[in-house]
């Protein structure tokens, strides 16, 4: 059986695989990585992005022996200790999930958006993540985010916002607390 | 004695420490709060039902059948039983005897046949996709490996696609033997005299409207897992309503409901898909009974889309009766609704929750409404987002526009003279709903501001004096619906099967923390988010202290579940009364505790103050007393813990006022929506953040409906959009951005003031659409457009219906580069966006500064 050894998250592992294990499988069923969802079979909803390499691909569109020798960071591996990556705190902030199963591939997907386009227009945003489906929130509120996620990290490191959860709201917090208010995209 | 040491011991040295919480003081009902549920699902840290793993786990997969109405002449599974990993292969005759039946909940009326719906297959197959075997193996390669070994003789029955002809008399039947044919039921509602109404009325209008068949598809695919001990069984499932599901389980394996724990983890998803009982969940808890090991199912996408429910799939014919000066007299609907091969779950119910809503928020002397259940060999068709209500308000918002245009008036005119105006409330209408509070005027009058209604007509007359091939239309849905279900006496008179109250625990931990037990079944609602900012005020505890459980029957014993719009105002009113309850024994405690009356005590902020002092006690010191138990009144339970069950009187109206505009290139067919307004009434609102993610979201698909779904089979039953590949669920680039406001007019049913929200943006932004798309297209005399509304069928519309002499030229077939305009046969999937192909249609910025910018001009297919 061939043998594939790629870094997950930081974490090295050499693993017997048949050829035809989807990356996606081998990083949920044997390595407990159940952060990345699959969410079609055709490779159209984008659920299970992850980066490979730096790049983001759809996790069941890639063999795991395709991926021997890559450095793969999927959702569960973004942030830094307790504290969240910009674009995880993004989309917690502009509300842009709800289920939260697309949630992840989202979140990589907009990530490998901003190395191209690191202030993309609403337009940018909607064209490059049209790989990458949700049935919540009609993604206007994902547009919110991924340009919200771009901001704060093309802003140097200590102007950011403190670390996630929301017991501590960011600066965006105030203005959308305002009642009934209409907010022109 | 030692026992009561030990507990005073732990008391006071909670009290020492600041583990115990402190009151609050702060507003949480209104606020933006950012949702507690984000934490785990933006890091990761979910437990979707397909990422659970238990030790000695199997995997199941199903074999099904290739047909669409079929005998099965011949089974043999003895070749996949050697197929290695395999631990067991079943077909439906292994099963037959303890299968059992689907249920269906909801057997509308005394005539109606619910047909025997094993969970598999044993004699016949009435649907591409139904179970007829199965493989458990040691993973999901394997098991789906030995499918192929498996081998079936099918003998070809004739399929039944047709609703029309299936009402024949020689029509092929779904069900052989049904005396009513393929009839399912016929169910009729009526109020004033039909017949008058539309005895000599000056103008009466009539259409026909498809409600094409939908896959619901929440991103989530189903998955279960199921496991036993030998005496007590687990089910994980993706499931909408881990309650009902229980107590149907329960009846329909003959496992003892106590014995019987149903969970539902984080769920990705429902909009209706998940409120079933599938034949997979049966069968789950069957292989685990037989095989004393767990199991695991998860479906693929394809696999879904062939076998959870569909939703709409109804022929809707609207008769409107008005008087020249636009007064609606009366409206009759005669419906044929598609229930597919089974009626499940709530299947006959789903077209009976749109007979009460097609008056909308129209005054008139008459309705009447005929519904007729058709059985057909495709997929069941049950609730999806709205389930009934979307139907009902796309006929009478598509018929009004008619009548508008009909009469040569302005559609907002139409509507204002037959809407209920906010002074009648609480109406009753012509349906008998009453219809507790709105403002109409309200709604509509900011929803045209924020359009900039005026402006836009006058661009549209300007489109069609200039004959630009880019038309202009502005669609307009006022609606209302209703939700929250519901009162348990109307659901009883309807023959529902069960009642539509809902539970809640609230239990007041002895460190002053809260947890709140809720029967509400959430999956993307927020209801943690909501229900402890509920809390927060009810009792004066901090948002952070309090934590919300849901979808585990051995955690949540009680509950109706998540669907209807229905988990606010049922539950998160039961969550309050549970709240006031609790403050109530608080309220004695106290004031044992103070020396004082319990008349004497006031509450505010979570303290209780002997009125006119300073003294007090906060809930969080009431809480802890309790659990030391050492000073409490005679009788006083040691406890501050209340539960409540909450039956509502009425349901939920919300109401709204939707406006789109949307540019039809009439030389190829594309549409595109240009500007989308909502402005939604759906009472005091808890969370505005929340609310307006659901009008999003539900906005998102009603349009879908209108521009890009439909579930299409071929001639044979087969479904050609099996696949996300072919059955367009809109992307980024194939949507704008949506602009909601909202008014704001309590109920006066229930103590929040709140009305539902879950489903507003699916019914009412479905007829908005689909308006603009036939106002753009007047000048063509094009009067309708079937959904959804393809560049294929716009461009046949426009071409189809000529030019009127001073219309707009029709000119140029549709654009070559566009594949869905290229695409073959009416209905078939479209491969790309409407806006696929479009050319730049020059100004977007031309209208009303508060409109949303167009997305997607210019965008291509991608990799979709």
């Amino acid at each position: 059986m061939p043998r594939t050894s790629l870094t997950v998250d930081g974490v090295r592992y050499d693993e017997e695989v048949e050829p035809r294990l989807l990356l996606v499988h081998l990083l949920r069923d044997r390595l407990g990585r159940t952060g990345t969802p699959v969410g079609c079979d055709t490779s159209n909803c984008g659920a299970c992005t992850v980066l490979l390499d730096g790049v983001s691909v759809k996790s069941c569109s890639v063999l795991a022996v395709q991926a021997d020798g890559s450095d793969v960071v999927t959702v569960e591996g973004l942030a830094e200790g307790t504290e969240w990556h910009p674009m995880q705190r993004a989309f917690h902030e502009e509300h842009a999930l709800q289920c939260g199963y697309c949630t992840p591939g989202m979140i990589m997907a907009a990530i490998d958006l901003l190395r191209d386009d690191p202030d993309p227009s609403e337009e940018a945003v909607r064209a490059g993540l049209e790989g990458n489906l949700c049935r919540c929130t009609g993604y206007t509120n994902i547009v919110r985010a991924v340009r919200r996620g771009a901001r704060e990290m093309s802003r140097p490191d200590g102007e950011r916002e403190t670390a996630g959860p929301s017991a501590t709201p960011g600066p965006g917090a105030a203005r959308q607390e305002t009642e009934g208010q209409v907010r022109t995209p | 004695m030692t026992e009561q040491l030990d507990a005073g011991l732990v008391a006071e040295r909670i009290a020492e420490s600041d583990a115990l919480g402190t009151p609050s003081a702060a507003h949480e009902v209104g606020r933006a709060r950012r949702r507690k549920e984000d934490a785990r699902l933006v890091t990761g840290r979910t437990t979707w039902t397909d990422n659970i793993q238990l030790p000695g786990m199997m995997y199941v997969a199903f074999l099904r059948s290739p047909m669409a109405h079929a005998r099965i002449t011949r089974v043999d599974t003895s070749a996949a039983r050697d197929r290695p990993g395999v631990v067991a292969v079943y077909d439906g005759r292994d099963l037959a005897d303890e299968q059992g039946s689907l249920p269906c909940a909801w057997p509308v009326s005394e005539d109606v046949l619910i047909p025997d719906h094993p969970p598999m297959a044993v004699d016949e197959v009435r649907y591409v996709g139904e179970a007829v075997a199965c493989v458990v193996a040691t993973d999901r390669y394997r098991a789906a490996d030995a499918l192929e070994a498996i081998e079936i003789d099918y003998e070809p029955l004739d399929a039944v696609l047709d609703m029309t002809e299936a009402l024949t008399a020689g029509s092929p039947r779904v069900h052989e033997g049904a005396s009513a044919g393929n009839r399912a039921f016929t169910w009729r509602f009526s109020g004033g005299d039909i017949e008058e109404a539309f005895r000599d009325a000056p103008v009466v209008i009539e259409r026909t409207y498809v409600q094409q068949r939908l896959i619901p598809t929440a991103m989530e695919p189903r998955a279960v897992v199921a496991t036993t001990d030998g005496d007590s069984f687990t089910l994980y499932s993706a499931t909408q309503i881990p309650h009902v599901l229980r107590v149907m389980l329960a009846l329909t394996t003959g496992i003892p409901e106590h014995k019987l724990r149903v969970v539902a983890p984080d769920v990705g998803g429902g909009f209706g898909s998940k409120l079933q009982v599938t034949a997979e969940e049966v069968l789950a808890l069957l292989l685990t009974r037989r095989l004393g090991r767990p199991v695991k199912w998860t479906e693929s996408r394809s696999e879904g889309n062939l076998t959870a429910h569909h939703g709409r799939d109804q022929l809707q014919r609207i008769r409107v009766a008005a008087d020249r000066d636009g007064r609606v007299r009366g409206v009759q609907v005669n419906l044929l609704a598609d229930m597919g091969a089974y009626l499940m779950l709530i299947t006959p119910g789903v077209p009976l929750l749109g007979a009460f809503m097609y008056n909308g928020i129209y005054k008139m002397d008459a309705y009447d409404f005929t519904c007729t259940g058709v059985f057909t060999t495709k997929v069941p068709t049950d609730a999806y987002r709205g389930a009934g209500r979307p139907e009902a308000t796309f006929a009478i918002e598509r018929a009004m526009e008619e009548l508008a245009h009909e009469l040569g008036m302005d559609p907002v005119e139409l509507r204002r003279r037959n809407w209920i105006t906010h002074e009648e409330f609480p109406y009753t209408t012509i349906c008998g709903l009453t219809y507790d509070s709105g403002n109409y005027e309200a709604a509509t009058e900011r929803a045209l501001a924020l359009l900039g209604y005026d402006k836009l007509r006058a661009e549209q007359a300007d489109r069609r004096d200039r004959r630009d091939p880019v038309q202009l239309g502005i669609g307009v849905s006022t609606f209302t619906e209703m939700c929250g279900l519901a009162p348990s006496r109307v659901l009883g008179s309807l023959s529902y099967g069960a009642g539509g109250w809902e539970h809640a625990s609230v239990r007041m931990l002895p460190t002053g923390k809260v947890e709140v037990v809720t029967g509400s079944s959430p999956h993307g609602q927020g209801h943690e988010t909501a229900w402890s900012q509920i809390v927060a005020d009810a009792l004066g505890v901090p948002f952070e202290d309090v934590s919300v459980l849901h979808g585990d029957t051995a955690v949540s014993h009680k509950g109706m579940d998540t669907y209807g719009s229905r988990s606010l105002v049922v539950g998160g009113v039961a969550v309050l009364a549970a709240c006031e309850k609790v403050k109530e024994r608080a309220r004695i405690l106290a004031a044992h505790m103070l020396e004082a009356s319990a008349d004497d005590v006031e509450f505010a902020d979570g303290t209780f103050t002997v009125r006119g002092t300073g003294v007090g006690k906060t809930i969080q010191e009431l809480a802890l007393a309790t659990f030391a138990a050492h000073d409490l009144p005679d009788g006083f339970e040691p406890a501050l813990d209340a539960d409540a069950t909450f039956d509502p009187d009425n349901f939920s109206f919300p109401h709204g006022t939707h406006l789109c505009a949307a540019e039809v290139d009439t030389e190829t067919g594309a549409v595109r929506i240009r500007a989308y307004v909502a402005v939604d009434d759906v009472g005091s609102v808890v969370n505005p953040l929340i609310v307006e993610g659901q009008v999003h979201g539900g906005i998102a698909q009603g349009v879908a409906q209108a521009l890009f779904e439909e579930a299409v089979h071929d001639a044979e039953g087969n479904l050609l959009t099996a696949t996300m590949a072919d059955y367009l669920i809109p992307a980024a680039s194939d949507l704008p951005a949506f602009v909601t406001d909202r008014t704001e007019t309590p109920s006066t049913t229930n103590p929040l003031g709140v009305k539902g929200v879950g489903e507003a943006g699916t019914i009412a932004s479905t007829p908005a659409v689909v308006n603009a798309v036939v106002d753009a297209l007047r000048p063509f005399g094009v009067n309708d457009v079937r959904m959804p509304c393809t560049p294929e069928r716009v461009w046949r519309a426009v071409t189809e219906a000529g030019t009127p002499a001073d219309g707009p030229p029709v000119s140029g077939a549709p654009a070559t580069g566009s594949s869905a305009a290229g695409s073959s046969a009416a209905g078939s999937p479209d491969t790309g966006s409407p806006d696929t192909g479009s050319p730049d249609t020059g100004s977007p910025d031309t209208g009303s500064s508060t409109t949303g910018t167009g997305a997607g001009t210019g965008s291509e297919g991608g990799d979709r």
